[in-house]
């Protein structure tokens, strides 16, 4: 039977085309940054939040979308006071919120962590609510970089200038952070924690192998995104493998080829 | 007139240590001054404090009769070449791209450049003599060649004020010397410079005034009254290194400036 015979799949495929198409194209930005571990580091402190909502009785998403907010913004506030960099900025809040959200867990009685699921997604996992949470977020997401696409650019290659254009930079970087943030949440069920830093990085990569253009930089990376999340549903539906993984190696056989074909 | 830039009596303090004392200084219209001084004197700094992104704990500034913090759409009329530092050569943008952000500012939020800014970035790509590099991508160009686009995104903004933090670091004597002609020319069209540099000897041919800081106002005047032994050895506090040097940037000003009188500019 062909995959697109599936409810599941066929939903699994609209919101990994819309989680390939934002990661790609939020994470060119993470990558000219030299920022690549903020997206594993927002996702896995997201897991904090996640588990506040289940304590709460909440949906999770909404606990993951405010938990991974602060951490952006967190980020930035720490690193603008200057005291520490962005990159040891991470590594405090994603492993005590990690942390936070595991013990907090272990106190609901009879629930089952389903940290696994957390880590690497889970493609059934995706309902018709989902579908909807994932149009809105990715809605958000492309707004956001249409709007502010000049100021972007600029925090991203010079934030002194920027600054000295009389552009508030924190609140630039806070920005751009937070789409990092509303991008993570939005694949969290679908590839997970540790397959989101992927997504945000691989495809840009890729696509800096063939084009120098910002804007060509852009729309390449993230089309790259969305065929490779797809193609990667595809080949794991009919492997009967799991989907994350799969789509994770593929972006990387890719990656590789790039790298190979520019070579020569 | 009033001066376009007045500093009177600043103080600023960074992480708690001083690092500008009581400096008064005022650059006019048209103006061509040099800021001298060793590293860590505060250059920079004060910089940032005509630019408005340092607030001085005591004493007043003015730009344009502003100050400016308060300048708000006017800061475009500042142009500003930073201190060259880690842009990432491989970032994809073209130079033209990168000349193109100097009109942001004066653009402001969400607007995207038009037209007219575009063809202001071209003629301030042409006027610093690399128009012919526009569409290279920005990664590829030598220090020089850098310096000098980076001088058209400030000059692209179509300032008022220019100020250039070092602008000449990393660039071959030749080249420095014809960006400094190329200076001149833009302080011909009425433009004001102040410009932050290590190179005292070569500069003072071309500069009006120097002004010697380190933390506080050494001295502040034409190239010849300034660079004297003692305002050089007092600025740097080191006396016997400037015996040799001092007198160096003393000399090249007097025959440069009859050379130059000589050619009927
Ligand atoms: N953000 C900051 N926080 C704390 N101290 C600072 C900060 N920025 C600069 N300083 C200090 O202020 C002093 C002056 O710095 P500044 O950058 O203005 O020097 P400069 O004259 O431009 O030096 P250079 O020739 O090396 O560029 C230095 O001692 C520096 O350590
Ligand atoms: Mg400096």
């Amino acid at each position: 039977m062909s995959f697109w015979a599936y409810a599941f799949m066929q939903r699994a495929l609209i919101a990994g085309a819309l989680i390939g198409a934002t990661a790609g194209a939020v994470g060119v930005y993470v990558v000219l940054r030299g920022f690549s571990f903020i997206g594993a580091g927002i996702a896995h402190a997201a897991f904090g939040g996640v588990a506040i909502a289940v304590l709460l009785g909440m949906d999770p998403l909404w606990g993951a979308l405010l938990f991974s907010l602060l951490v952006a913004w967190g980020i930035v506030h720490a690193s603008r006071r200057g005291h520490i960099r962005e990159e040891v900025a991470i590594g405090i809040l994603f492993a005590s919120s990690m942390a936070l959200g595991v013990l907090l867990l272990g106190l609901v009685p009879g629930y089952q962590t389903d940290l696994f699921g957390y880590l690497f997604g889970n493609i059934l996992a995706v309902g018709p609510q989902d579908l909807v949470a994932s149009v809105a977020l990715t809605g958000i997401v492309f707004v956001g970089i249409a709007l502010f696409y000049k100021e972007f650019l600029l925090i991203t290659f010079d934030p002194g200038m920027a600054e000295a254009q009389g552009f508030p930079a924190g609140a630039l970087q806070g920005g751009l952070l937070s789409l990092v943030a509303l991008t993570v949440v939005l694949s969290l069920r679908v590839v997970g924690a540790v397959l989101v830093a992927a997504l945000l990085v691989v495809p840009a990569a890729t696509a800096y192998q063939f084009v120098r253009n910002f804007h060509r930089l852009l729309l390449l990376s993230a089309a790259l995104g969305v065929g490779e999340v797809v193609a990667g549903l595809i080949i794991s539906f009919y492997l009967d493998v799991p989907p994350g993984p799969t789509i994770v190696l593929l972006s990387a056989a890719l990656f590789g080829v790039a790298l190979a074909a520019r070579r020569r | 007139m009033s001066p376009v830039v007045e500093l009177s009596d600043v103080w600023v303090e960074l992480g708690g240590h001083p690092v500008l004392e009581g400096i008064s200084l005022a650059v006019d219209e048209g103006e061509f001054v040099s800021v001298v001084g060793p590293n860590g004197a505060g250059k920079t700094t004060l910089l940032r404090v005509i630019l408005g992104l340092v607030r001085p704990a005591r004493g007043d500034v003015r730009v344009f009769g502003t100050r400016p913090w308060e300048l708000g759409r006017g800061r475009a009329r500042i142009g500003y070449v930073p201190q060259a530092e880690g842009i990432d050569p491989d970032f994809p943008l073209r130079v033209i791209d990168v000349v193109l952000m100097g009109r942001y500012g004066s653009l402001g939020w969400i607007r995207r450049p038009g037209t007219a800014d575009r063809r202001a970035a071209r003629e301030a790509l042409e006027l610093v003599g690399i128009g012919d590099l526009a569409t290279r991508p920005i990664g590829e160009l030598s220090g020089g060649q850098r310096q000098r686009a980076f001088l058209a995104r400030a000059l692209a903004a179509e300032p008022r004020l220019l100020l250039l933090d070092e602008p000449t670091t990393g660039v071959d004597p030749a080249a420095s010397e014809s960006f400094y002609e190329l200076l001149r020319r833009i302080q011909e069209r009425g433009v004001t410079i102040v410009m932050v540099t290590h190179d005292i000897g070569v500069v003072s041919r071309y500069v009006d005034k120097v002004a010697c800081i380190n933390r506080r106002l050494v001295v502040h005047g034409r190239p010849e009254e300034v660079l004297t032994d003692e305002a050089l050895a007092e600025m740097y506090g080191c006396a016997a290194l400037f015996f040799h040097h001092g007198r160096v940037p003393h000399m090249v000003v007097r025959r440069h400036r009859t050379f130059r009188r000589g050619e009927g500019r």
